[in-house]
């Protein structure tokens, strides 16, 4: 079986079990359900939550240097600290917290491999105890947006076929039978998906247990798309966490160069006036 | 503390697929309805029991799913 292209981005539960409190690792949950984290949590993690603490909650956008800078020092992480993510939903909004730890150049940054899920199935010691985070004085770098797709380079993938677009929602999201997960409320004015992208549902990329699937079941997947890794690659969702999901795998697991991360996903694409809609299934 | 009894299955609510997980943390019962696709968190409950958690989580996923429009592709 082939190994993954950057395997230290991973660690298993079994390796936060055994190191999670080491003084050089912080281990943090970043869910989907910002409620999720009160309930029982890894002994020793501390919450971010995903609407308030990694975005700016005035404009739409990521976190500024500055605070993600104050979120880390907040948080009692240094430059050569372990970051260690997890969360709910298979680690959606730890891929996002991932990627921009990763734009903000956090050298030793990692997922646990299955999230939450897993640590709770295995039956492992949780907590209810909120840790306090000794402050730190923490320096990021200035953003590497070669790792984040804006609007303009999506329109060019799409009109020049400059890049691989990949659509990592539900089929019925990808098709505009529905605006949005059932059950969430919509929040685009129209449905369908981004012309020339191939539908690869995030969840394709994972086992039942949460964890991800082998490398090589991982490249056949995409492979069987036309996603090999020999052309750019931008993977979107609605709003930037699902395919935060699909980023990682394609860059850290699959070893892709160049893959960007549309964090505007279809709430940009989906509300923008004139911009062009496929329907229908993926041709 | 541990989480102890975890259990995970599949089930129909107003024609979506549901994953329902529940499990119990000290005295307390606690549930948590997905939809299969995407794999999104409809709702989060607790309970007396296995049951009156999954109950109300079945419950409080249906009135979600409910809302979802079907649109004509």
């Amino acid at each position: 079986m082939a190994e993954y292209a950057h395997p230290e981005a991973l660690v298993s539960t079994e390796w936060v079990n055994q190191h999670g409190v080491d003084p050089k690792v912080r281990v943090v949950e970043v869910d989907v359900d910002t409620k999720a984290y009160n309930e029982a949590h890894v002994p020793g993690a501390i919450a971010w939550a995903w609407n308030t603490q990694l975005c700016d909650t005035v404009r739409r956008d990521i976190l500024s240097q500055q605070q993600f800078e104050a979120l880390m020092s907040a948080s009692g992480i240094a430059a050569d600290t372990t970051l260690v993510i997890y969360g709910d939903n298979n680690n959606w909004f730890a891929a996002w917290a991932f990627w921009q730890a990763k734009i903000y150049g956090h050298k030793d940054v990692r997922l646990m491999n299955g999230g939450r899920k897993k640590w709770l199935s295995e039956g492992r010691d949780v907590s209810t105890d909120t840790p306090h985070a000794a402050a730190a004085e923490y320096r990021a770098q200035a953003a590497d947006l070669s790792l984040r797709a804006f609007l303009p380079q999506v329109q060019e993938a799409s009109a020049r076929h400059s890049a691989a677009l990949v659509d990592v929602r539900s089929p019925q999201e990808f098709t505009g039978e529905i605006l949005a997960p059932a059950g969430l409320p919509e929040t685009c004015q129209r449905g369908g998906h981004i012309p020339g992208a191939r539908s690869i549902p995030w969840g394709r990329a994972a086992n039942d247990d949460g964890t991800f699937r082998p490398a090589d079941e991982l490249r056949a997947l995409y492979g069987k798309e036309g996603i090999d890794g020999s052309k750019p690659v931008i993977a979107y969702c609605r709003i930037g966490e699902r395919s935060s999901h699909t980023w990682f795998v394609l860059k850290y697991l699959l070893g892709f160069d160049n893959v960007t991360n549309y964090d505007g996903s279809w709430t940009e694409w989906g509300n923008l006036v004139g911009a062009p809609v496929e329907r229908g299934a993926a041709v | 503390m541990k989480i102890e009894e975890h259990q995970e299955r599949k089930v129909a609510v107003d024609g979506w697929e549901v994953n329902l997980t529940s499990y119990r943390l000290g005295a307390e019962w606690h549930a948590k309805a997905d939809n299969v696709s995407p794999g999104a968190t409809l709702c989060r409950t607790t309970g007396a029991s296995r049951e009156d958690a999954e109950e109300k989580a079945l419950k409080r996923a249906e009135e979600l799913l409910d809302r979802t429009k079907r649109h004509t592709v």
